[in-house]
């Protein structure tokens, strides 16, 4: 009995944000004022589970017959997707209105979108992790098409949803075969089985299937190509809310899986297929980055870019590199909030003020913004002392240490052509001038989340010691 | 008794002048000029304090002050200073000040954003030569990139954002290639340490037991990034472009301040770290700098534009101090690290007396002046006794470091040949060519524009930050050795560390 009671603390940030779900779908049916309760009642669930996350960070327990672990790493991502999630809501509350309909809905789904990366996140079960990555992704096939009366919205979800299906198709397949030879879709057990297995032909086609499914949801090359649609055409909030809790939820599923393989058998079977990834997709996101003029679009691709970082730590496979990860993501999440919640601001209405021309002369239009939006910038481009600098830094360690210099290398090559075009914001922004004069509105909520963020990203880059410290304390490799 | 926090106020200060110069209004335009010379000039004083302060007999670190950064990864906050970078910290702490006056009628935009960049600059360049950890180092190598962008790309000349790009990536590409060394360099040194650091004097002690080509590919990735900086024929094609394109303070500090930060990189890690490649690489590395003296002062020569003649002919003095480092006696080391002082200050007031005239006529083609000796004789003054120190004349300070640097490359057993020395001697002569021609068109001749008949000679601000400037000129020029004096044993060092280069001991 009191076993029960324990576990069912243990999971009630899940229980906390499933009945926030329900309550706001009465709080939308009943309430007249649901427009403006909504997105700060989400903000209070979101920030209680985060609250509470932290505050549990000791406990280390495998619940629901082990198909959920709570605690430690589980709790840290918990956090960033909850934190980042109230970030998106805060940055939500004008824009949403600015962008075209209010429905009372989007709060819901980004909800209950949560709800499925933390099971993701928990996960130690295929099962579980399906049925997290399913709750996930179809409410992200809804935010993307938010906007049911404007045609690009309408194709990003399409688009989405499709290549989103095929991909799950793959995993799905992968996960039948991993469970045909392994007997189980416990991932501990397939861990353990793994030295017997690897050298079974299906066993291994299951895992590269797996991979695949997982190497679309985290945006990284060559599954990459729904990536600048689906930014472009779903609202600026949302692509921000993909871009970071969603692929972070991406990551520590894939992280979850791998480190339990590495540990029963090390890294030299993963290691090829996540160094092609990973040079690929940072080469290929920061050249094609360069080429655009849509903002949204260019960020899709620094995001490719970033999944090849971050892919190093893995493919490294050691605990440097996983520990790299989980900072790079968290540092990953607060930046690009950071710079999506400034887009989102500029942006006008029917999307206007998109392109990287428009951002002319916001210098001197409005300092505060574009002061932050350079910050952010040169954080993404991974310049010291900001967050974005001690994510790269964590992962060259890694691959250094790994003996993958040739890949921290190449990381070196590909950070160095994203400068040109990071700069180029804010090159943009300050050298150029310009006729406009229009001045971006700025309200409270918006930039209290651009806010957070901001100072998140330099507490980070000041003292990196604190988080790392966490993730290493509760890694167990 | 030392006061190990000294150093930290020093870079906290004006750290803390840029934060409250945020809180200023933009429009208050002179509280806010008042307000960087002030900070600016408390920090110089510091560091006066500080240099008198300093212990010149003694060659260990000294004002060391450290405590752990980020525990993880045994990340330390260190800084300290000895007989090179004490030099180097009053130059940048000198010229600050100077610079920010120059600019209070140059820079009309903006002036806010300017001082604040400006002294956000001054962090960055002070945390480069004090910080004892390669991390460290390393952060503030990089965010001293920030403020430069920004200076040269917002009150730039016409083409100012290529020049601000192009800098910015060129010196990014190769600080990210040094940043992949320095995590090697902890992580193999680990084995040796018992844990992974940066600390540099820990790494001091083991980095030489490296085998010859890991020191080899270590000192390429560290001294590729420093060659871009010095910068060293052939990765000096951002330079021009970033001093034309620079407002007359970011030419300043950049030819005063910044490219010493390359030199400084090889003197401070480069040899002490990984001497057998030193060595090995010694005479490539000297030929590479006599091209840039000679190509430098051949190109400086064809020029029409008389900041690019300046700029060009930075490549050339840098050229000298390189050979300096790499004939590896006493006298080409101390000869390069005087040789840093003096061309930050040489090239400085040239930039300076550049910018002035350009201030009153807005070109920088030599062809349009000639002739200007009678109508601005102060001016006139002034840049024949700057170009004059320039080039090289005894009694003034261009001469001791260039003889010193030929003296000791002559001696050199490292490079072992007078060719080096005899080729570098040509680069003193084309020096003269370039200046004195220049010069000579400027300023001698007959006015062949009527323009520059409404010339006004130099105000009582500009004389006032030439002179302190001139007085330093012709100190060291006359009595070397105040400053020669302070070096010197952290010189006798560095030679040692790269001549008897700790040895393994045997386990």
């Amino acid at each position: 009995m009191l076993n029960n009671i324990q576990e069912f603390y243990s999971i009630l940030p899940l229980v906390i944000l499933g009945a926030a779900i329900l309550i706001s779908v009465v709080i939308e049916m009943y309430s007249e004022n649901s427009e403006k309760i909504l997105p700060w009642f989400s903000i209070l669930a979101f920030g209680s589970v985060a609250v509470y996350s932290l505050l549990n960070l000791e406990q280390n327990l495998e619940v629901l017959q082990n198909a959920l672990a709570v605690g430690g790493v589980v709790n840290i991502f918990w956090f960033i997707f909850n934190i980042g999630a109230a970030i998106v809501c805060l940055l939500s509350v004008n824009y949403i209105k600015k962008y075209g309909t209010y429905f009372g809905e989007y709060y819901i789904i980004i909800q209950s979108s949560v709800l499925g990366m933390m099971l993701i996140a928990g996960a130690r079960d295929l099962i579980m992790i399906f049925l997290g990555l399913e709750i996930m992704s179809i409410s992200f096939y809804v935010l993307a098409g938010f906007n049911r009366k404007r045609t690009s919205s309408n194709e990003a979800s399409l688009k989405y949803f499709l290549l989103g299906a095929f991909a799950t198709g793959f995993l799905v397949y992968g996960m039948a075969l991993i469970y045909g030879k392994a007997g189980s879709t416990s991932i501990d057990v397939i861990a353990q089985k793994f030295s017997v297995l690897n050298t079974d032909v299906l066993f291994l086609v299951g895992i590269l299937l797996f991979l695949i499914g997982f190497s679309f949801k985290i945006a990284a090359f060559p599954f990459h190509m729904w990536v600048p649609d689906v930014y472009q055409g779903s609202p600026t909030t949302v692509a921000g809310l993909f871009s970071t809790a969603g692929k972070a939820a991406a990551f520590s599923a894939l992280i979850i899986i791998l480190s339990a393989f590495f540990v029963s058998s090390g890294n030299t079977f993963f290691k090829p297929y996540l160094s092609v990834i990973a040079v690929f997709s940072m080469l290929f996101g920061s050249i094609v980055a360069i080429m655009q003029t849509d903002i949204k679009r260019m960020l899709a691709y620094s995001s490719i870019a970033h999944a090849g970082y971050m892919l190093i730590g893995l493919a490294a496979g050691n605990s440097d590199g996983i520990a790299g990860i989980i900072f790079y993501l968290a540092a990953y999440t607060f930046m690009n909030l950071a710079a999506f919640g400034i887009v989102s601001i500029i942006e006008g209405e029917n999307e206007a003020n998109l392109n990287i021309d428009s951002y002319a002369g916001l210098g001197s239009r409005s300092p505060v913004l574009a002061g932050l939006l350079a910050l952010i910038m040169f954080a993404l481009s991974g310049i010291p002392p900001f967050a974005g600098f001690f994510g790269k830094y964590y992962v060259f360690i890694a691959a250094i240490k790994a003996d993958l210099t040739w890949l921290a290398i190449v990381g070196i090559i590909s950070s160095v052509i994203s400068i040109y075009f990071y700069l180029r914001i804010v090159v943009v922004m300050y050298f150029k001038s310009s006729d406009l004069q229009e001045k971006p509105v700025i309200n409270f909520s918006e930039m209290f989340g651009v806010a957070i963020s901001v100072v998140l990203v330099i507490a980070l880059g000041l003292a990196p010691g604190s988080l790392i410290n966490l993730i290493t304390t509760f890694f167990k490799f | 008794m030392e006061n190990s926090l000294l150093l930290t106020y020093l870079l906290l200060v004006p750290v803390a002048g840029s934060i409250i110069l945020l809180f200023f209004k933009a429009e208050d335009e002179r509280i806010i000029k008042y307000f960087g010379l002030f900070v600016s000039t408390v920090v110089f004083l510091l560091s006066i304090y500080i240099y008198f302060n300093f212990d010149s007999e003694n060659s260990s670190f000294q004002f060391i002050h450290q405590f752990k950064w980020i525990e993880t990864l045994n990340i330390h906050y260190k800084v300290g200073i000895d007989g090179m970078s004490i030099l180097l910290v009053v130059l940048t702490t000198f010229l600050t000040p100077l610079t920010l006056i120059s600019s209070w009628s140059s820079v009309k935009k903006k002036v806010k954003e300017f001082t604040f960049f400006m002294l956000f600059l001054e962090v960055g360049m002070l945390g480069v030569f004090v910080s004892l950890d390669l991390f460290l180092f390393y952060i503030f190598w990089e965010a001293m990139l920030i403020p430069m962008y920004f200076i040269i790309g917002i009150w730039g000349g016409e083409r100012r954002i290529y020049a601000a790009v192009k800098f910015f990536i060129y010196t990014m590409a190769g600080s990210l290639l040094m940043l992949v060394a320095i995590i090697w360099l902890a992580i193999h040194a680990s084995s040796y340490l018992g844990g992974f650091t940066t600390d540099l004097e820990q790494l001091y002690k083991v980095a030489p037991l490296f085998d010859q080509s890991t020191q080899n590919y270590l000192f390429l990735a560290f001294g590729i990034s420093f060659a871009i900086k010095v910068p060293l024929f052939p990765f000096h094609t951002w330079l021009p472009d970033a001093h034309v394109e620079a407002p007359t303070a970011g030419s300043v500090i950049l030819a005063g301040v910044l490219l010493k930060m390359g030199t400084y990189g090889f003197l401070r890690y480069n040899l002490p770290l990984f001497p057998a490649a030193s060595t090995h690489f010694a005479s490539f590395i000297s030929i590479l700098a006599i091209i840039g003296i000679i190509y430098g002062a051949l190109v400086a020569m064809v020029q029409t534009d008389m900041k690019k003649l300046v700029a060009y002919s930075s490549v050339a003095h840098l050229g000298f101090v390189i050979l300096g480092i790499f004939a590896l006696t006493q006298e080409s080391v101390q000869g390069a690290i005087i040789q840093m002082i003096n061309h930050g200050l040489s090239t400085g007031a040239l930039f300076l007396l550049v910018g002035f005239i350009y201030e009153r006529t807005h070109t920088r083609e030599i062809s349009y002046y000639g002739g200007i000796a009678k109508i601005v004789p102060v001016y006139s003054f002034f840049l024949m006794l700057v170009s004059l120190s320039s080039v090289g004349l005894p009694g003034l300070n261009g001469f001791v470091g260039e003889f010193l640097i030929l003296l000791g490359s002559f001696k050199s057993s490292v490079l072992n040949s007078w060719w080096y020395t005899g080729f570098a001697a040509t680069g003193v002569i084309l020096a003269a060519v370039y200046l004195l021609w220049m010069y000579k068109r400027v300023v001698f001749g007959k006015v062949v524009n009527p323009k520059v008949e409404e010339l006004t000679d130099l105000n009582k601000r500009e004389i006032s930050i030439l002179v302190p400037i001139i007085i330093f000129i012709v100190w060291i020029g006359v009595y070397p050795s105040t400053f020669l004096h302070v070096s010197d044993k952290t010189t006798t060092k560095i030679i040692q560390q790269v001549q008897n280069p700790p040895k393994a001991e045997l386990k």
